[in-house]
């Protein structure tokens, strides 16, 4: 029976580094800096992050799946790296189509106008002319940002953040997506936005997709998802249903 | 019951082999080149939207707003005139100056100004390059083009002074659009050339503007290079020729001052180190940026 489900995502074995550059020393004047390179000390200035450590899952059509975890437990991370813009050191991730990554932190250029930001979004995402054309007024539309009057025009750095989440939101899902991975953005915006984000999460997986949500907010979690990873240090800790993991997750919480 | 299919982690075949039997990718596998610059050009009008966008948001608070296109070529011309033409007087022998000086800056300008958004282009773009998969190369391509249209503001404020300085419209004036293709397949070798190193050597960003100070005095923008070196040894002289901006800002002065000081013999040469260093850079660049396309995502 599990055959015949067909799998969207496959990781296995996943193992993720990154660097961090501009990380502080104890010592920060220029000597110190010089006494560093003199006795052949590690710069301290670019860090390496072993975030995930060994992840192995396997994602169906039509699931929606929940990670869930501390703060720094890697689900985001991992989420980039099935998104394929952060390498795995070792072991692999496959995936069917192109996943899109839908975060909270999907900069745009602050200087132009929600409008054009929508349409340089479309294009990003592998849309011709026509369709960003087509979808952009959509996406002002859905985002709801010129309900408070004309703020398609403005540029970007005079939105307040839950709009700006909400434009980012509503480009990324302007697309039908085999694999949408979503980074925290149903937590912000209001009590309408989030219904109408929630539904159109359930819309995309109803064409057959699988969606991935990261969120700490386990009520949007629970409202969304009927499967979920939590993750620990970079590590599984718990892969089932909802009903399962969250309580145990939220044990573990208490605990702390 | 469907949960508890749900809650199986693991499948009865190996992953890579359901993953195969499926028709799964590896996620962000660098595709080979011939796909690879398949898929670059599905993104074209990214890469321009993007390049546009850049160069709408440079100028997106200043009052003038896009007339500084414009007004940046013409106040650094004015500011290099005042010090090198009026206050120490370096335009002895050279019969138009003004026209001289300002060909050499923009022309030099065009590929500063290319290398340097080119360093910066992964670093400053790491939001966008960690939440999108898109053809990395985008990035310093459309560095390049922001560049270029800037470039073409540029041209016009320079023909718009070597007239007003008194040089005719000649035919030679056409041969300014190879000799811009040329430099632009040069410079975007460049950017991405520098693009993969700025992304590995983070203190590039520090070093790069004195490269390019170096590399400015080397190629005879405020003076006339053959005139400097007629007494210096055969190898600096051979080196000098090799400098590929030579030919570019050489070039550009003969096509548009009467009096431009280059002699007749070697403009063939130059033509030919110019399409060299383009083909090499270009290609080379290219192809060196392809070759870490996995890696930029991590930092």
């Amino acid at each position: 029976m599990a055959d015949k489900r067909i799998p969207t995502v496959i990781a296995e074995d996943v193992h993720i580094t990154y660097r961090v550059h501009g990380a502080q020393n104890k010592d920060t004047s220029p000597l110190g800096a010089l006494k560093r390179i003199v006795r052949r000390q590690p710069s301290g200035v670019v860090r390496e992050v072993h975030a995930v450590k060994g992840v192995s899952f396997t994602a169906y059509e039509g699931e929606a799946i929940g990670l869930i975890g501390s703060n720094g437990s890697g689900k985001s991370t991992l989420l980039r790296a099935v998104a394929g813009v952060l390498p795995s050191n070792q072991g692999s991730i496959y995936t069917k189509g192109q996943p899109s990554l839908l975060g909270v932190n999907a900069a745009l250029i602050n200087d132009l106008s929600g409008e054009r930001n929508a349409q340089l979004g479309c294009l990003a995402m592998g849309m011709t002319i026509e369709q960003s054309r087509q979808a952009t007024p959509q996406i002002i539309d859905f985002s709801g940002i010129n309900e408070r009057g004309d703020f398609g025009s403005l540029p970007m750095r005079t939105y307040s953040s839950g709009m700006a989440a909400r434009l980012k939101f509503a480009i990324a899902v302007a697309k039908r997506h085999e694999v949408l991975l979503i980074d925290e953005a149903l937590a912000t915006g209001d009590a309408l936005f989030r219904r109408k984000s929630e539904e159109r999460v359930r819309e995309l997986r109803a064409e057959a997709g699988t969606v991935f949500l990261v969120s700490h907010s386990l009520s949007s979690i629970r409202d969304t998802c009927e499967r979920v990873i939590w993750l620990e240090s970079g590590v599984i800790k718990a892969d089932g249903p909802t009903e399962d993991v969250v309580p145990e997750y939220e044990a573990f919480a208490n605990k702390k | 019951m469907a949960d508890a299919v749900v809650t199986e982690p693991y499948p009865a075949l190996a992953p890579a082999q359901l993953a195969a039997r499926h028709g799964l990718r590896v996620a962000g596998a660098r595709p080979g080149l011939v796909e690879y610059v398949r898929r670059l050009w599905d993104y074209r009008h990214f890469i321009v939207a993007f390049a546009n966008a850049r160069n709408i948001a440079t100028f997106s608070s200043a009052k003038l707003g896009q007339l500084w296109h414009v007004l940046t070529p013409l106040t650094n011309a004015g500011v290099y005139f005042l010090i090198f033409g009026v206050i120490l007087g370096t335009n002895k022998g050279i019969e138009n100056f003004v026209g001289f000086l300002c060909a050499g800056i923009f022309i030099f300008g065009y590929t500063q100004q290319v290398v340097m958004a080119g360093t910066k282009a992964i670093t400053d773009n790491m939001n966008l390059i960690r939440a999108l998969q898109f053809p990395r190369a985008s990035l310093p391509i459309a560095a390049t083009i922001t560049q270029l249209q800037q470039m073409l503001f540029a041209i016009a404020v320079l023909l718009g002074i070597v007239l007003v300085t008194g040089e005719p419209i000649t035919l030679k004036w056409l041969t300014l659009i190879p000799l811009l293709l040329l430099q632009t397949l040069f410079n975007v070798g460049m950017a991405m050339l520098f693009a993969r190193l700025g992304s590995k050597i983070m203190d590039l960003k520090q070093i790069v503007p004195f490269l390019l100070r170096t590399w400015l005095y080397a190629s005879g923008v405020f003076f006339s290079l053959g005139k400097a070196i007629a007494d210096a040894p055969h190898t600096v002289k051979v080196l000098l020729q090799l400098n590929p901006m030579v030919p570019f800002i050489e070039l550009t002065r003969e096509a548009l001052l009467q009096d431009s000081g280059v002699p007749p013999e070697s403009v063939t040469e130059m033509w030919l180190v110019a399409a060299g260093w383009a083909v090499v850079l270009g290609v080379g660049g290219f192809i060196y940026f392809w070759r870490g396309e996995k890696e930029y995502g991590r930092g």
